[in-house]
């Protein structure tokens, strides 16, 4: 189908964009790579009465690294952050999920800001965010404020930013030495929507496990953390009853926000070889 | 602030060649593409990106050309399936491996996957069954069953290789 009439305004500065989103409110959509709001508006299912376009909006396209922060503009497209061999070192789960999302047509157009904003709770980019605690930074009139992930996405399609905000720039913590980050995912075909995601990070020293991390796609209204599993794994061994026992936990995680038992399922049948592998590669390391 | 009125001016490079027309805000490139630039090799399928029918090349990469807006691409460079051979004797080195290697029946997906196919091998010459496959997954096939159609991909990799003298 073909999207209903509506007015479109070509941002070329943020306060532009933010004067354009107060004054329409929710009657305004921002159109970042355009790979949901376009199709959700083809579908009628969106029917904003202004686009703001935030393609030619300088300054929310880079990737750098400052510090133990690897800071992601809004406007970064899939396909840059799985090419950029500073994401890989930085933040690893990001570039492995990134090369994950949907076709190389739509990494060419879909951006981490539109990815995160649209908060669809199956998503690669929500999952990432959970599991590495990045904060999403936002601007609004009164200047920019800062959302950690585990309170950004609020529900099904549904996040903390303000109808007059703009997501701005995402803050990954860099990895450290003894660390390993795995993202694994079920699509019914290459390419297709997931049906349930695990991105998962492991910090081993003395050959104990420091601290874990596991955040789910596709199980409830949005990406979360299983933090029993976390729990289950930290202080110990890192052997195979442990992830078993870990992954275990996950499906009661899941369980709890899911009417899915199939995503439930593979939810944790995907954090058990996530956790596998995390377990493989710093066991190489060592 | 910029232009605010429903219907924009939209100048791009089409197949390397200046084109100009105006467009309400809701025209999609693809319909754009047909309607108002009069190339109608683009096709449409599902229009809410999961087909990969409408598929073209923007800035050299290709993008489903109906998850985009006609005024988006206001100042842009796009390729459509018409830019691919130099004349009606000629045929790209992807399109003569189609012909050659039976890609396509009813000719629907051939433009997007011709143009996808375009950029893998520029990205990739040499592509593995799997790396074509995965690079098509985003273009729909109801005839083919695909076989042939990644056949075709890898032979044309041949094919511009040996036109390139490689």
């Amino acid at each position: 189908m073909k999207p209903p009439a509506f007015r479109y305004l070509r941002a070329t500065s943020v306060d532009e964009c933010l004067a354009a989103m107060s004054e329409h409110g929710d009657d305004a959509k921002i159109l970042a790579g355009g790979q949901s709001l376009v199709p959700l508006m083809n579908l009628r299912l969106a029917r904003p009465s202004w686009v703001v376009d935030v393609n030619h909006v300088p300054g929310l396209d880079y990737i750098e690294v400052e510090g133990d922060v690897l800071r992601v503009g809004a406007m970064t497209r899939h396909r840059d952050l799985a090419a950029s061999d500073v994401v890989a070192r930085a933040c690893p789960l990001l570039a492995q999920a990134a090369a994950m999302i949907g076709y190389p047509a739509i990494r060419n157009r879909g951006t981490i800001g539109g990815s995160l904003a649209h908060a669809d709770p199956a998503a690669e980019l929500p999952c990432v965010a959970c599991a590495t605690d990045a904060e999403i930074v936002v601007a609004g009139r009164d200047g920019e404020r800062i959302i950690f992930a585990d309170e950004f996405f609020t529900g099904y399609f549904e996040t903390a930013l303000a109808p007059a905000e703009l997501l701005v720039e995402v803050r990954f913590p860099t990895t450290r030495a003894g660390e390993s980050w795995q993202f694994r995912e079920f699509t019914r075909k290459s390419g297709d929507f997931a049906v349930a995601a695990a991105g998962v990070g492991l910090a081993l020293a003395d050959g104990l496990v420091t601290r874990a991390r596991i955040a789910l796609g596709g199980v409830a209204d949005r990406p979360v953390r299983a933090t029993a599993a976390e729990e289950r794994l930290a202080g110990g061994p890192l052997e195979g009853p442990d992830i078993a026992a870990a992954a275990a936990l996950v499906a009661d995680v899941a369980d709890s926000g899911s009417q899915d038992a199939d995503a439930v399922e593979l939810a944790s049948v995907l954090t058990r070889r996530a956790l596998e592998a995390a377990a493989a590669e710093l066991r190489g390391a060592s | 602030m910029s232009a605010v009125s429903d219907v924009h001016e939209v100048r791009l490079r089409v197949n390397g060649v200046e084109r100009v027309a105006h467009a309400p805000a809701r025209r999609l490139l693809s319909d754009f593409i047909r309607y108002d630039l009069g190339l109608t090799g683009t096709h449409v399928g599902c229009e809410h990106g999961v087909c990969g029918a409408c598929t073209i090349l923007l800035g050299g990469e290709p993008v489903r050309s109906c998850l985009m807006f006609a005024v988006q691409a206001d100042g842009a460079e796009i390729e459509t399936i018409e830019g691919l051979a130099s004349g009606p004797d000629d045929l790209h080195p992807v399109q003569q491996a189609f012909w050659e290697h039976h890609g396509l029946q009813c000719g629907f997906c051939t433009p997007g996957m011709v143009l996808t196919a375009k950029a893998l091998l520029e990205h990739n010459p040499d592509p593995t069954e799997a790396d074509v496959r995965k690079a098509i997954a985003g273009n729909i096939c109801r005839c083919t069953g695909y076989v042939f159609i990644v056949d075709a991909i890898r032979a044309a990799a041949g094919i511009g290789r040996e036109r390139d003298g490689a």
